[in-house]
């Protein structure tokens, strides 16, 4: 029989004790944000109802809703994916199935970690100086999506690289025996098994996009604008700068209001975060291979 | 005398030119991130070109601490104090962010395990969501009258408010990461230490940390990363005042809110318009630099 001996107990003391402390230094990180969340909730969920949702703000901003401000994030969304989508999906395609691995492509990685890693205030500076001044399309939807396209482009390519390598090289191997050109296979064989993980990487991407403020700031969102905006060479206002606007620019405002924006925001994101998870879990229950 | 059959070996028929299409176009895609990033040079530089030559006197503008653009007799252009600012916040916000991601990253990594370990990942993935305007408004908001309370001070948006915000979101992030890098070390190396009698805890600190060193280090460079390009949070975290920070309890300003807060009341191609996209100028290089030492680091691990 195996006999413990006194330093069998003591090493098991000492690994009970490291996994105490590493389990209250994660609960010591989380509990805090829950805590701040459920504030969040406890002083905003009081205006929230679907009145909010769908009505614009009146008197001064200090009373009504953020309809004007949700369709405006939706219009900026929707703009900057269909820029970004496309050129985020070829680049997955060309660094995954394409590439070979030397120094071009390594380039082309460091580029796609830069562009990730940029401050987004940066962002802002060039989409003011590119696409406001340079080209000439003044503050408007569509310079503020091509502002956030690329600030988000890199969360399309990192994402939709992994789900395309993730396709097992033999899957290709086999299409190519077949005779099947590269596109072929991409387009038959690699693709098919892999757009649930991209459609996951495009949430992402929506949920991203939805909350930054900065990039938009001087691009194409404004405080306040009585008009809806009917075309991408509109000025619009969003969902974060409102959040923004009425915490800090406006005097007057009562208490509850600007949580209950927050709220709208803070909801917008973590249901769309939590899409993607599901959706990924999901996938990973019923991979074939 | 039978004629030798012709065998055409020419493959180009109609799907291989298609085939080439698709390669040019998505080699097009595949360059995007590079044309993107020289974009952003080019064009910040463009606006802040004028300024770096005409008005800058780069012995004031890193030297000076007074940022007071808007003075029509005499603007002055120092982002001493506005280094200063970034520097103390994302530097407080470390000394939170690392120790909690690390030892988080280590307990979701090495201890936990099955359906627990899967619902903090998930927790800390979202944690990592929230938009950075939300946190700001929570500074703003939930944290300022906590530390008027707590620490019996005047104002509360300060580098400590700041610097706790910044820290709550970077961890996540960093956490992630890290996780990532304790995950990259073989299971062999883990079983070998098992092996040979080594505790959890003996192979967590003498085993995996040393192994995943570089990864470690390339995540404490992306929080740093972040932290220092942040702009909404600090914005309305740090009280926003030009200042030279000599403790915790003072308000700071930093170089992407001074951004941020100026940019909408400057006139395209004056100096002060200018002097926004040199500090911006000043980011890019830093983050550049930054990034591409994690990016190093991270490699080494690979390659070694």
């Amino acid at each position: 029989m195996f006999q413990e001996t006194a330093l069998n107990v003591r090493d098991k003391k000492v690994q009970g004790l490291f996994r105490l402390i590493f389990l209250m230094m994660t609960l010591l990180l989380i509990i805090p944000v829950l805590t701040i969340l459920g504030l969040l909730i406890y002083k905003g969920g009081g205006v929230l109802s679907w009145d909010f949702l769908f009505t614009g703000p009146t008197d001064g901003m200090t009373a009504g809703g953020v309809f004007p401000a949700l369709l405006g994030t939706v219009w900026l969304v929707s703009v900057a994916l269909v820029i970004s989508v496309p050129i985020g999906i070829a680049a997955a395609i060309y660094l995954s199935e394409y590439a070979a691995d030397n120094w071009f492509t390594r380039i082309i990685n460091l580029a796609i970690i830069n562009l990730a890693g940029v401050p987004s205030i940066v962002h802002a500076l060039f989409g003011v100086g590119a696409f406001v001044v340079f080209f000439g399309f003044g503050t408007s939807i569509l310079a503020a999506s091509l502002t956030l396209a690329i600030m988000t482009l890199p969360v399309v390519i990192v994402s939709t690289r992994e789900s395309l390598q993730a396709v097992p090289q033999a899957f290709r191997e086999a299409c190519w025996s077949m005779g099947a050109t590269r596109w072929q296979t991409i387009r038959r064989v690699v693709l098919p098994n892999s757009v649930s993980g991209i459609l996951t990487g495009v949430i992402l991407e929506v949920s991203r996009t939805t909350g930054e403020t900065a990039p938009i700031m001087f691009t194409g969102a404004v405080f306040f604008t009585p008009f809806l905006p009917q075309s991408v060479f509109d000025q619009t206002m969003a969902m974060s700068l409102h959040l923004f606007v009425v915490a800090t620019q406006v005097p007057g405002v009562p208490e509850e209001l600007p949580f209950g924006v927050a709220l709208v925001l803070i909801g917008m994101v973590l249901v769309m975060n939590s899409v993607s998870i599901a959706f990924r879990v999901y996938l990973r229950g019923r991979k074939k291979w | 005398m039978s004629q030798a059959k012709h065998i055409d070996f020419d493959r180009r028929n109609r799907d291989w030119y298609v085939d080439k299409v698709v390669q040019f176009i998505v080699f097009f895609g595949g360059i995007s991130a590079i044309v993107f990033i020289i974009g952003i040079f080019v064009f910040i530089t463009k606006e802040g070109l004028g300024f770096i030559f005409d008005t800058m006197d780069p012995a004031e503008f890193f030297g000076s601490p007074y940022w007071e653009p808007s003075d029509e007799d005499a603007p002055e252009y120092g982002i001493l104090a506005l280094i200063a600012g970034t520097a103390s916040v994302t530097g407080l916000a470390l000394v939170v962010a690392i120790p909690f991601s690390l030892g988080s990253a280590i307990f979701i990594g090495e201890f936990a395990t099955g359906k627990f370990r899967e619902f903090l990942k998930i927790l800390v993935e979202l944690l990592a969501a929230i938009p950075s305007v939300v946190w700001g408004f929570i500074g703003l908001t939930i944290m300022n009258p906590i530390i008027i309370d707590v620490f019996d001070v005047p104002v509360g948006l300060t580098v400590l408010n700041a610097g706790i915000i910044l820290g709550l979101m970077t961890a996540p992030i960093m956490t992630s990461i890290a996780e990532d890098a304790l995950k990259a070390v073989p299971d062999r190396y883990r079983e070998a230490a098992e092996a040979m009698g080594a505790t959890r805890w003996q192979v967590i600190f003498k085993v995996v940390l040393p192994a995943a060193k570089n990864g470690l280090l390339g995540a404490v460079l992306l929080g740093v990363g972040r932290g220092f390009g942040e702009t909404m949070a600090v914005l309305l975290a740090t009280g926003h005042s030009v200042n030279i920070p000599t403790s915790v309890f003072d308000s700071v300003r930093a170089l992407t809110a001074t951004i941020a807060a100026e940019l909408g009341e400057t006139a395209v191609g004056s100096d002060h318009y200018q002097a926004l996209f040199t500090i911006g100028i000043f980011l890019f290089v830093i983050t550049f630099i930054i990034n591409l030492t994690a990016d190093l680091v991270v490699r080494g691990v690979r390659n070694g």
